[in-house]
């Protein structure tokens, strides 16, 4: 017990050592300078977009998961990393981070990965000053994606490895583009994304949660909504007919075939319900990071299957290998997308 | 024409008006002649002209919810009533023994788990019956109190347990995807409701609501003090357990398939008590239909004024609250 406690004692004493740092500076999303030590060894990740930035750069300096791994997750990851310890986050929804757990992993930075809006700049400012650590804030949108790789591998000293990340990811959003530029306005399908077990919930227009929607010049339906998390009445969803409906929970991809009420859409008479894959992290909305460039593919592959004529095999393939450090097995492929509803009924 | 008789004759007719007015109105037009006319081919079992998508939605997605709503808010209103008689306090609703914090945390468990629908309506249901069951054995265990005070303390000595284990799992909760259901089921809605959820509440419902009506007369008697009721030869105890156990089963009946509603059970009753008194037998009747037909209003009012759900919570609170003004302004009758 009193070794535990001499251990972050030890390290507030530290801090100002730490302070005097001598790496080069590079400016965050907010603007800030963010100067850190000469070799950025340790990096904590703020949630979990920034864990799977961070881990895609240089996996061993990542000091832990905002959460620990499940097994179902932790298979798709080179063991040594799969059980790093589990820190908690100091952004997203609800902190569960203790500054004193954070401190202990010792780390050179922190870096948080999502939204830039001032209350995330505030905390970043202000975990800084009481920890002395640098903290960096850098934009989750995907499109921003490329620019926070490069950012990052100034800031971690990886510049190679993170430049090899950041054009490797511009040249998939571009491949994307093109392909959509080329499906004509009337051959986009009006897509429903339902969340939640009764399918209710969806995003609204410029909502981080059909990000990959717009990404893919898709047609929302419920574009006409409010940005951000919404309930929707299912009367206004029979009423706006979705042609495709996508979802990240298999509750509601069973219950829509059932549900009279979803059956009466277009999607359900069409089979076009369709199911995203989760693991080891969603593909299509949550977490709001990196990890959704393979439900912009999934999702791209689903919609316009003429433009899309991609090998998704492939895409996971390529994309596990550079962001999770692992090639997923055959075993793992056929797991992932033969769950049902990934690829239809 | 009496205020009472009165009373009555206008919670009905302003129910059975908002029916219809329910069952014409949503997001997905259908007018009123088409409405008859599949109601009218349902009935005779004959052929009609519309399209499959709005019978779809009379039969499968409004008509459910419009009972529903009346079901819910009918349930919740007359077990506010039954403890606000038992606990003789105005100030008392259907939670103060815990019944909806135990179907939130049975809810929110499920929900955690990510069980699906089914089960969280289940965990919701057991969750609230347990709770109940767990303040009434502790608190009738309390000796040398007043009975109600120990049941009440322990009322909310639970509730407020029950409460941390739910901020508990929210905390723990994936952020971004267990967190968002567990705040959507609290808030409360009948945005999910099947014809399959109301076949399951509404008997649950009425198993509760049977005995109140049966023991009407003699649950005006427990207002009385315990042993004026007693020499009347009325087993306090016995009756109590009762009535608790009827109200549990209503409230937990419709909050397994709504989430956490408030207000109704809490001012409906009270309401109803301004327009025709105390008296049980009189109240219970009234209160339901004033419940029934509020709770309709709120529910109608949230699935059609936007393209998104307005949460009943907001909506109960903002126009109860007028509305319970005004009606304590206008009724002279007092507790």
């Amino acid at each position: 017990m009193k070794r535990g406690l001499v251990l972050p004692l030890l390290l507030l004493l530290m801090v100002p050592v730490k302070a005097a740092l001598s790496g080069e500076a590079v400016a965050d999303a907010t603007g800030r300078e963010i100067r850190p030590a000469a070799k950025v060894e340790r990096v904590y990740a703020a949630g979990p977009p920034a864990s799977t930035v961070i881990f895609a750069i240089a996996p061993e300096k990542l000091v832990g998961w905002t959460r620990a791994l499940r097994p179902h997750e932790a298979e798709f990851f080179p063991e040594k990393y799969a059980a790093l310890p589990e820190l908690g986050r100091l952004t997203g929804r609800g902190n569960t981070a203790n500054v004193e757990v954070v401190l202990r992993a010792r780390p050179d930075l922190i870096v948080d990965v999502g939204s830039t809006r001032a209350s995330l700049a505030e905390l970043a400012v202000q975990v800084e000053r009481q920890t002395g650590i640098p903290y960096a804030l850098f934009d989750g949108r995907l499109e921003a994606t490329p620019a926070t790789f490069r950012a990052l591998g100034r800031l971690m000293g990886d510049v190679p490895r993170a430049e090899a990340l950041a054009a490797w990811f511009e040249g998939e959003l571009a491949d994307i583009r093109a392909r959509v530029e080329r499906v004509p306005q009337e051959k986009r399908p009006r897509v429903y994304y339902g969340r939640g077990p009764a399918g209710l919930q969806t995003g609204g227009r410029g909502s981080i949660n059909v990000e990959v929607l717009e990404l893919l010049g898709a047609v929302n339906v419920a574009a006409e909504v409010r940005a951000g998390l919404v309930a929707v009445p299912i009367e206004q969803i029979l009423l706006w007919n979705p042609e495709v409906i996508l979802t990240t929970d298999p509750h509601f991809w069973r219950r829509a075939w059932t549900d009279p009420a979803w059956r009466a859409t277009a999607a359900v008479e069409n089979k076009r319900v369709y199911l995203s894959p989760h693991r080891p992290f969603g593909w299509f909305d949550f977490p709001p990071g990196a990890n959704r460039l393979l439900g912009a593919w999934w999702a791209g592959k689903i919609l316009y299957p003429d433009a899309f004529d991609i090998d998704l095999r492939r895409k996971v393939l390529e994309f596990h290998t550079r962001f999770y450090h692992q090639a997923p097995t055959p075993a793992q492929l056929d797991a992932l997308l033969g769950e049902p509803g990934v690829l239809g009924k | 024409m009496s205020v009472r008789r009165a009373s009555y004759l206008v919670a009905a007719a302003a129910l059975a008006g908002l029916a219809a007015l329910a069952f014409g109105l949503g997001r997905y037009p259908i007018s009123v002649p088409e409405l008859f006319t599949l109601l009218g081919a349902k009935l005779t079992g004959s052929e009609h002209a519309l399209s499959s998508t709005a019978e779809t939605v009379i039969l499968q997605v409004r008509g459910p919810r419009v009972l529903a709503a009346m079901v819910v808010g009918a349930a919740l209103a007359a077990a506010g009533t039954a403890y606000q008689g038992m606990f003789r306090n105005p100030l008392v609703s259907p939670d103060i023994l815990g019944v909806s914090t135990g179907a939130a945390l049975g809810a929110v468990l499920a929900i955690f788990l990510s069980l699906g629908i089914l089960m969280t309506q289940a965990f919701a249901f057991a969750g609230g019956l347990l709770a109940v069951g767990l303040v009434y054995a502790v608190g009738s265990r309390l000796r040398g109190h007043d009975p109600l005070l120990a049941l009440v303390l322990t009322g909310v000595v639970i509730g407020t347990l029950l409460g941390s284990a739910i901020a508990l799992l929210k905390y723990l909760a994936d952020p971004y995807n267990e967190l968002p259901a567990i705040t959507f089921w609290l808030l409360g809605s009948l945005a999910a409701i099947t014809p399959r959820d109301l076949a399951s509440a509404t008997p649950a419902a009425l198993a509760g609501l049977l005995p109140l009506l049966l023991l009407r007369w003699r649950v005006n008697l427990l207002a009385l003090p315990d042993d004026e009721a007693r020499a009347l030869g009325v087993d306090t105890r016995r009756l109590r357990v009762v009535v608790v156990a009827c109200a549990t089963l209503m409230t937990a009946a419709a909050v397994a398939v709504s989430g956490i509603i408030g207000w109704v059970g809490l001012l409906i009753p009270h309401a109803a008590r301004l327009l025709v008194g105390p008296d049980f037998g009189r109240l219970l009747p009234l209160a339901m239909l004033m419940g029934a037909a509020f709770m309709l209003a709120v529910d109608t009012l949230g699935r059609t004024a936007a393209s998104i759900e307005i949460p009943p919570g907001v909506l109960t609170a903002l126009i109860g609250t007028p509305f319970f003004l005004w009606l304590f302004a206008v009724a002279r009758r007092t507790w």
